[in-house]
């Protein structure tokens, strides 16, 4: 089965069945991830040398949008993982190190967390306050990071950091820590308006390991040509999926409000038309910046150019956007059917779910960011170039 | 021109290192030269040296050095860098 049919079955079978119990309980989608090991799908984008299946991006982007479709806490869950992956896949394979650590990955089906947040540096993950300790041949990393998502749940965590103890702020790298290696002490809760499930706990982190843990490139690198681009197309590809459900539970409503009275078209069909519309223009936008990843990727020039980041930074803006007014847009066609949380087109979950995507990386610091390039950055005339 | 791009790293307080420590070839990134402030060391280059920074120059290797800057200006300019 292709990696796009294991997700469907995924989804349809397990995370769907799931996902009202994970979203009111905040609690995390046991079930649905242990189907996504045992069907093999969190080392997909593993080279097959190392035991993977070498799956490009957009097959990653794929099984996003499809469990998107079933279960958001699910699907960002996986997103957030194969984020990770995505880092160490493009950037680790020269170190023996990491090749080892991505066979294994892929051989145990490992859950790779992040810490990039952290506590008294403003919420701007492009710089930190923590440093890689080196005490010998092994190093020390302590970090108070406002959010590590899945924390409890994960085998190795991506860590940001300063290089060195005297390092600026903005001089930083890419840290894996290993589960006996680290210890997680509780600091906050997740208690929140949607993606309940995801457990974005705060923690206090503290690691070891040996100096090869550190990715040789520099965060700032690896930030733009991959963990920026990478994060920005999943999410969306992920946000596009709650809203292509939430569109197909105002089709089958409008489809049952057709079949009770013959030859009349229902007054919601109108609506459920525009709502297929700005679902279209959402999917163009993901598939356009998959496809525009895809292509940069073989040239390292163009993942730091100004365009390429406005370009994704863009997408993150719209698309969290786009997914909200989609959801609102099948909760007006299914009315109280979609309002009540008990029916076939119940779409609270969604608004929820949708809800997150223009805070989780606030859209004004995004914006903000875009803004500042902008003044410089000069318009593109072309079409297809 | 060195002296000048120098000049403009020297006051503005966007590198977190004293510039006068740095070599014309060391990384500006590394002595913390962030994403957002090379949006504004390319204003103030712009303005300084009267050129603009055309779409192929707008990415991180353009400006990640001294004599990177040099470089591209130069170009622009028309001119060699000087040695």
């Amino acid at each position: 089965m292709t990696a796009l049919e294991r997700a469907r079955r995924v989804g349809s079978e397990v995370a769907a069945k799931y996902a009202d119990a994970v979203d009111r309980e905040a609690r995390f989608p046991g079930e649905s991830l242990a189907a996504l090991k045992e069907s093999r799908l969190l080392g997909i984008m593993v080279p097959t040398e190392l035991g993977g299946e070498g799956a490009p991006l957009s097959a990653v982007i794929e099984v996003c949008h499809v469990l998107g479709q079933y279960c958001a806490s699910t699907a960002m869950v996986y997103a957030m993982h194969q984020i990770q992956v995505a880092c160490f896949v493009r950037h680790g394979l020269q170190s023996e190190w990491h090749r080892a650590f991505l066979t294994r990955c892929a051989a145990e089906q490992l859950l790779i967390a992040s810490a990039t947040s952290e506590a008294g540096i403003g919420g701007d993950v492009r710089t930190s306050s923590c440093a890689v300790d080196l005490n010998g041949d092994r190093f020390y990393l302590k970090k108070n990071a406002t959010v590590i998502s899945y924390g409890d749940h994960a085998d190795a965590i991506l860590v940001t950091a300063r290089r060195t103890p005297d390092s600026p702020a903005s001089d930083q790298v890419i840290v894996l820590v290993l589960r006996p290696d680290y210890r997680l002490e509780q600091t906050s809760g997740w208690d929140t308006m949607g993606m309940r499930g995801t457990c974005s706990n705060g923690y206090w982190l503290h690691a070891s390991g040996s100096p090869e843990q550190v990715l040789p490139l520099s965060f700032a690198d690896i930030s733009a040509q991959t963990m920026l681009p990478t994060s920005h197309i999943a999410w969306s590809s992920l946000w596009l999926g709650i809203a292509t459900d939430a569109v197909e539970r105002a089709r089958a409503f409008i489809r049952a409000e057709a079949r009770k009275k013959p030859g009349t078209t229902p007054p919601g069909a109108v609506r459920l038309a525009e709502v297929v519309g700005m679902l279209q223009q959402m999917k163009a936008g993901v598939v356009a910046a998959t496809r525009r990843y895809e292509a940069a990727m073989q040239e390292p020039e163009e993942l730091t150019s100004l365009s390429f980041a406005v370009g994704m930074n863009s997408l993150k803006t719209t698309a969290s956007q786009t997914a909200v007014q989609v959801v609102n847009h099948a909760l007006l066609i299914c009315g109280i059917y979609g309002y009540r949380n008990d029916t076939d087109y119940s779409l609270g979950r969604h608004l929820r779910d949708t809800h997150s995507a223009a805070v989780m990386v606030s859209n004004d610091r995004i914006l903000g960011h875009t803004a500042s390039l902008l003044l410089v950055q000069k318009q593109d005339p072309g079409l297809f170039a | 021109m060195t002296e000048e791009i120098r000049a403009i790293l020297g006051t503005t307080g966007w590198l977190q290192a004293d510039v006068s420590t740095l070599a014309d070839g060391d990384d500006l990134y590394a002595a913390g030269l962030t994403s957002l402030a090379s949006v504004n060391l390319m204003l103030a280059l712009e303005d300084k040296f009267d050129v603009e920074f055309p779409e192929r120059m707008l990415r991180r290797r353009t400006f990640e050095s001294i004599a990177a800057i040099r470089g591209a200006i130069a170009e622009l300019a028309g001119e060699q860098a000087p040695a």
